[in-house]
Order: structure tokens, then sequence, then C-alpha cells
């Protein structure tokens, strides 16, 4: 029998190790992890990726390892249970909502541990981080390369020692998986950052959509208060070949384009309210833009879900109140007892259920009234839309008339805001301090 | 040393053997004169495969070359992907490959870049092309219609379109083009009337690039536009397409009925709509399977459990190359055809034990190839289920144990799992009515 070769995993030399080769500090020296590196350039050229690389049309490489090693660890049996077995259906009507029906995922997974009515909260180590799950879950790291290595080299990378400076971002499984392959990406692991979007983070991730190059590999973020369950920066992605609902609603573009290319869009005939970023000739200029956004609602404790989509090219930004809701009593009874809690994949579309009879009755109704309750009132909006725009734009109007003439004050101003991060906000790298 | 050499030199006959297919894509269906025949047809049009790998152009017509500045060369072989660019949107891109997935007809309204990079707005009208016999589409025809300067100015952005079914409209191939209006869900006023700011919004760069600043200073957008006067606005630039549409379409049914005239010549019939209402299982990898399949480098076949024998019901490009093979020689057969005087019959007993529990398993095995040398087979099969959750093929992986590695870090056996979890992402939205036997 042939057996797969993997990668050996050192046993820690620590004695005080805690024994379950965690990824903890005690664990993890001499641990080795392939480590997937991407060229962060400077300026990306535009390429059409449609699905496959521009050359060859070929399945990407990151794609391939991803895939690789996914299947690796379903045969290791390391899944709470076999996602493909899971029965799923679109629902018939304009939308295509689509429906799973997955009795399994909701009873297994990590409830939640802290209190849902705030974005900000600081990152408490004696709670669940991804620091204590088994080495064996890490798929790779993701990491840009710093050096003269070629794009695409995967290097088996020797980790003896854990250095402030090598800070490593990994991909792991989720071990209750919506679709296959569907993994965590915690950027710098080691440094505890909470749930929290930064410049830095969301271009990893952006990056990480742009090397898969696969329209079908979405990328989301869930801020506290919008059902992320641990308060440990992460990100999520899976596969799935079919189009979200979200994706193929009409648009309507705001304003005028900032400097950068990047346009924005606002969702028509869709039950939640949400912005799209698309546009710009770099993965940096959408970051800057969606950046911005995020950190504005974060800072207004407004919770919002991310779907990156298209490779990185579109970015979906959706502003929500749905859990607050829940808990001040406002979201009718039938809703709850179904107990879909609707994060960005549910917002996007598709929507994992836990009982047969939900599944059975699941109607484009059911959907849309659900996501309905997720979204700002068109009023509440409005307004986060225009602060939002502000933050990351600057006026509207004047827009256009920066494009025609020469830069005015609040373009350099939206310029350093873009390069070093909104003034006041440049402290909470360790991921401990509180911010009110 | 040796070793790139050898790569390369299997590129190259991959790359051979996929030349070959292109050119063969037209003659296997259609009787010999049937480029003569289209290179005629004054049209500018596509015709691609999704059955080979890449879904690449298998032609192009001659209208198209000059509209769009490559040359033949150029084009055969590519993506239509190549003709988009960084203002083309990604709406509708999605809504173009998905009429692809779902084998159907779509006119919509695309942004193409030219060789020398300018822009052109055109009516872009695709439609599958449908064997009569088995139902399975075997090309898609794609035209290009051209805008005329004067209607994109005043034309409204106009991406919201309702795709067109060739099953559904009277007449083949006919569309209709439609507004999403907003019925559902609170809007505002400002957005009630979604054309207008699509109106406005999408043309703005072209007003301020290719212009007459001056000209269209009351064409851009300010704080609270008017319904009236722009709602009329639009409707006129709505019927400054009409021609365009019109002319789409009846470039789709001319070069329709020139393929089914030349595929009737060959006895093997095609058509613009999916005529066959009986599907035999085996062609059922539909045209979306194929192309995610297509994707896939390595070497695997899809095998079908529920049919007698099990036959080959998917064999990729990298299989063929590995076993040297045609794919007409393999498919609906069973795989034993690749064992041979030594492979060990122990071996193959466990493969079908462990086959009849639906296990997923891998073993070592002596295979055979078509000239008859043989080579260490790492098998790695694994069921694959469909959207209901039901097993509907075997991937059977085959790996050569003397391959080598290529230089970018992924071992082989990785790259064999990475097929099989390819495979299985492709399979698990196949929303076929499945088969009864449960896991």
């Amino acid at each position: 029998m042939l057996s797969i070769k993997r990668v050996p995993t050192v046993v820690s030399n620590y004695q005080e190790g805690c024994g379950r080769n965690c990824l903890g500090k005690c664990c993890l020296l001499g641990a080795k992890f392939p480590r997937y590196t991407y060229r962060g350039e400077k300026g990306r050229k535009y390429v059409e990726n449609d699905g496959l690389s521009d050359r060859t049309g070929e399945m990407s490489l990151f794609d391939t390892l991803l895939m690789g090693e996914w299947e690796d660890r379903m045969s290791r049996g390391l899944f709470r249970y076999d996602v493909t077995a899971c029965e799923t259906k679109v629902i018939p009507g304009k939308y295509g909502f689509i429906a799973q029906l997955n009795e399994g995922r909701h009873l297994k997974k990590r409830p939640t541990e802290f209190r849902v009515d705030r974005v900000l909260q600081p990152f408490d180590p004696s709670k669940f981080n991804f620091t204590r799950v088994g080495q064996e879950e890490v798929l790779f790291r993701f990491e840009e390369d710093t050096g003269s290595e070629d794009h695409h080299a995967i290097q088996f990378f020797l980790n003896p020692h854990v250095s402030a400076s090598a800070s490593p971002s990994v991909i792991a499984i989720n071990v209750s998986p919506i679709e296959y392959g569907h993994v965590l990406l915690i950027p710098r692991i080691f440094d505890c950052l909470p749930q929290k979007m930064d410049k830095q983070s969301l271009l990893l991730a952006l990056h990480m959509a742009a090397e898969a190059a696969n329209p079908f590999f979405r990328v989301g973020y869930n801020s506290l208060g919008a059902f992320a369950t641990i308060n440990h920066l992460h990100f999520q992605a899976y596969y799935f070949n079919m189009p979200f609902p979200v994706e193929k609603v009409p648009t309507r573009r705001l304003s005028g384009k900032s400097k950068n290319g990047v346009e924005v869009h606002e969702l028509l005939n869709y039950p939640v309210r949400g912005l799209v970023f698309q546009g710009g000739d770099t993965l940096q200029n959408i970051c800057n833009q969606v950046s911005l956004c995020c950190i504005y609602l974060q800072e207004n404790n407004v919770p919002f879900n991310l779907l990156i989509s298209d490779s990185g090219k579109r970015v979906f930004l959706f502003p929500q109140c749905y859990a607050e809701k829940q808990a001040l009593g406002g979201v009718s009874q039938e809703l709850l007892e179904t107990q879909v809690n609707p994060a960005v994949w549910e917002i996007s579309g598709h929507m994992v259920l836990k009982r047969k009879q939900d599944y059975e009755d699941a109607s484009e109704e059911y959907a849309w009234k659900l996501l309905a309750e997720v979204s700002l009132s068109q009023e509440r909006f409005e307004e986060v839309k225009s602060s939002v725009m502000e933050a990351a734009f600057g006026d509207s109007d004047d827009t256009l008339a920066i494009e025609a003439s020469e830069e005015t004050e609040s373009m350099c101003l939206l310029k350093e805001v873009a390069a070093n991060g909104v003034p006041g906000m440049a402290s909470d790298e360790k991921g401990c301090l509180v911010h009110q | 040393m040796e070793l790139r050499i050898l790569i390369r030199k299997r590129k190259m006959a991959a790359q051979l053997s996929n030349n070959q297919q292109i050119d063969q894509s037209l003659g296997s269906r259609y009787s010999t004169w049937i480029t003569e025949v289209l290179d005629e047809m004054p049209e500018n049009f596509l015709i691609t495969d999704p059955c080979l790998s890449g879904h690449p152009i298998i032609f192009a017509s001659r209208g198209f070359l000059k509209m769009s500045g490559y040359s033949r060369e150029e084009v055969i072989g590519k993506n239509g992907r190549i003709f988009q660019g960084p203002d083309t949107d990604r709406r509708s891109v999605l809504e173009i490959r998905e009429a692809i997935r779902e084998e159907r007809g779509i006119q919509i309204k695309l942004l193409n870049y030219r060789k020398d990079g300018t822009p052109i707005w055109i009516v872009f009208h695709l439609s599958p092309v449908f064997s009569e016999d088995d139902g399975r589409v075997i090309h898609f025809v794609a035209v290009q219609v051209p805008i005329s300067r004067k209607a994109s100015i005043s034309q409204s952005g106009f991406r919201n379109l309702e795709p067109v079914s060739g099953l559904d409209s009277t007449a083949p191939n006919s569309c209709t083009w439609s507004r999403h209006s907003p019925d559902v869900g609170n809007l505002d006023v400002k957005a009630d009337c979604p054309k207008l700011e699509i109106c406005f919004g999408s043309c703005r760069r072209e007003i301020l690039k290719d212009s007459v600043r001056g000209l269209n200073k009351s064409l851009l957008p300010d704080a609270s536009p008017e319904p009236d006067s722009r709602e009329l606005q639009c409707e006129d630039a709505c019927e400054d397409i009409n021609l365009e549409k019109k002319k789409a379409t009846a470039a789709i049914d001319s070069i329709l009925s020139t393929l089914a005239h030349y595929s009737k010549l060959m006895g093997k019939s095609v058509c613009g709509r999916r005529c066959s209402s009986v599907h035999p299982r085996l062609t059922r990898i539909t045209s979306s399977l194929n192309i995610s399949l297509g994707r896939i480098k390595q070497s695997f076949v899809l095998t079908d459990p529920y049919l007698p024998d099990m036959p080959i019901v998917y064999a990729s490009d990298g299989f063929l190359n590995l076993t040297g093979y045609s794919r007409h020689d393999v498919l609906g057969r069973n795989c034993r055809f690749l064992h041979g005087p030594d492979t060990d019959p122990d071996t193959v007993a466990q493969i079908q034990e462990n086959m009849q529990s639906w296990k997923t398993f891998h073993v070592r095995i002596l295979n055979y190839r078509k000239d008859g040398s043989s080579f260490w087979n790492c098998l790695h099969v694994s069921p694959a289920r469909n959207a209901s959750g039901k097993i509907a093929f075997y991937v059977e992986a085959q790996l050569d144990e003397s391959s080598l590695n290529e230089d970018d870090g992924l071992t082989p056996e990785m790259r064999q799992l990475g097929a099989i979890g390819a495979v299985k992402v492709a399979v698990r939205t196949l929303f076929d009515a499945g088969p009864s036997k449960s896991s």
C-alpha cells in the first residue's frame, strides 16, 4: 500500500508542552508546514481569471494544494461529518437561493462565547482560539513572498523557532464544513488578533482569493455581532461551483469612482442592503477602500459581513443588525426556530438548515423573510452608506471634480489614510486593547 | 537537466494532441466543407468547444478577426475571456458563465477589448449547439455585433437582461430584452428607477473619455434627477440598440442553420435546441461538468457505478496522455483494459471488493499502456457525490510511480489528491435526478 507522503511533524522538545500537538508556542517548536508564498505585486496587471489561469486554462496551484490537503484530511477522518453527503438544492424562484440540509453541523459546532452587542472586543486567551487547534488541522502557511523566491514557490518550511518577526498566517480546515474545501484563513496566528478587520489582513484574504483564481472559491468574514463565533481574527472560504444569489442581482453604481478606479455599487432587489466594491487596478486599491469602510463600521459598533467574490475582483459589504434584533426579541419566533444565524454565507444566499422539515419547506419566501430581518432598514442603511462613503472616498459630489482637476487636499488626506490607516487606530496590533 | 527536457517533451506532446483535438472539433461533426462555408459568412462570430479542456475557441470568423484585430492563430485554442478587460462588467461575465453552465443562450451588452487594447461595446449573443441524438451540447456559437458610437454614448447600461432560454422562446434563439423592475422589497423613489442611475453611471466613463466634455455636461448625474425626462432618454437609448440586437439574432439563426445543414450531411444532426427527451446516463456529463473537469490536468477517469460493468464516462486528457489511448477507445469501457499479463490478480480483487463497499482507497497496481508498455500505477479511488448527497460517480486517479516532480514544489501525490478534490467539488453541484442507491 502506498501511503501519501506527509511532512513529518516533529514532537516538541519542550517538556511543558500541553502534549496535544497544538499551535501554541508550547508545541510548535520544530513543527513543519508547507508554505505557499504569493508575490505581493505593487501593481497587479489586469488578469481575467474566470476560474482558470490566464495562460494554461488549468486549475491554479493554490487550488491543487488546498484541495489536495483537504482531501487528505478527509481520508484521515478529521472532519465531524462528510459534507458532500449533505443534501443540497436550489430553491425554486427568481433568486436561486441554495439550501443545504445539515443536521450535524450546529450540534457539534463550538458555541459563541461572548456578548453579541459589541463589534470590537479584546482578545481573551482563556476563551477558545486557534492556537488551540491540533497541528493536523493546519493545511499550509499562506504568506507574502518576502524575498527572491519564485512566484508560487511552495516550500516546506522549517520553523525551529517562533520569532516575533516570522509571524505565520495559516490556512486550516473547518472541522464543521459547509462545503468541500471549507477552510479558515488565520492571519498572523501568533499575534492573537481579535476578530477585527485591518488593512493588512484584508489584503491577505484578497490575495488568497486571487491566488485561487477561481470564481467559485469565495472568502467571507463575519464581524462580532454578525455571527462570528470565535474572537480570533479569521476569514472563511470554500468552493461551490455555482454563483451565489447575491452575485447575480443587479446593482446601481454610486457616485463617481475614486482615483484608484474602485467603483462602489449598491445592491438592488435583494433582501439585504449592501454595497459592492469592484474595479481598481490592484488588489491594494480595492483593499484600501473596503478596509476604510470596515474600520468605520467597527468604530461605530455596526456589525457587518464581508464577501470576497470573483477571485478578489468584487467585494460585498453587508452591515447588519440581526443579533441585536434577536436579543431584543425583534425576530419572529418562526424564523428563530429554524435556528439559522445569518452570517456571510447565508446572506450571500447559501443557507444551511438543521431540520429536515425546514429543508423540505424551504421557499424563496422564507429565505427572503429571513434575510430581510438581517438587513438594515432603508433609512439606517442610507445613513451608514453615506458615512461609510465619506470615510472611504470623501464627499461623493466632490469626486467628479477631483477627477477632472488636480489633487485637492481631501485626496491627499485620503491617500494618507489609505497608506497609514485611520488615525488613532494604530495601536491595536497586539490585539489586547479595548476600543470603546 | 534530463528531467526538464522530459517534462518539456511531455508538455509539447500534450499541446500537440490538444491542437489536433481543436482541429478535429469541427471536422468530426460537420462535413468537410464547413470551414469554407463558415469562412464566407460575413458575421462576426466564434465557435467554441466545451468538451475540450479550457473550453477553447475552435473557429473565428473573418469578420470577428477584423473587428478584434487579432490573427487566427492568436485566437484559436484560447478561451473567450481574452477579449474581456478591466472595465468589462463582472456581473455580465458571471451571467455569461452561468449561461454556459446551464447550457442555454444569452444576449447581453458587453464591453470587449481589441488586440490593441481599445474597448468596444458589443451585443454579445451566445447559443448552444445540441447534438440531436443525445442532447449533449457539442459547441457554443458566440456572435458579436458592435454597437455604433452614437448608440453607446446615449445608451443605458442595460445590464439587467433576462437570459434567453432556447427552449422557451417561440422562435429558436429569439430573445427578449427586459428590465429588472424593483418589484420586491421597499426601495425608495430614487432606486425605483434603477435604469436611470445605471444609464448615467455606466456611460459617464465613455462620456468623459471619448469626447466632447462641454457638450455632455448636461448628461452628468446631479443630485436629484428628474424622472420623466431621463426616462424618455432611456427609452430612446433602448431603441438605438434594437438594430444590433436584431442583427445578432439573425446572425445566430444563420450560423445555426448552416451548422445544422452540414451536420446532417454527416448523419450526426445538430440543432439549436435540445431535442432529445431521453438521456441515457452515459451522457449526463453536462457542459458545465465538462468544463470544470477539463481544468484538471492529472490523469483520472469517472466511472458510473450504476451502469452495467461500471464503464468510464469521463476520461481526462491526462489519462489519455498517460495510457496512450484515445477518448473514443476508453469511453464506455471498464478500466480493466489497463490490466495486463503481469498485473496481480489479488490487487484486482482488492479493488473490486473496496469498490463494492463504496470506500476511498489506494492501491499500487501494474498497468499497461496502449502500446503494451507497463507502469506502476498508484491508483487512488474515491466516490464522488452529487448535490443530492448520493454517490454519483467513482473518481479513479492514476499516478505513474515514476512520474517526475514538477518544479513548483507539489508532490505528484498531492497533485493526485488535488485532482480528486477538484472532481468532488465539480460533481457536488450536479443536480441530476440522482440514483436511488444510498451511501
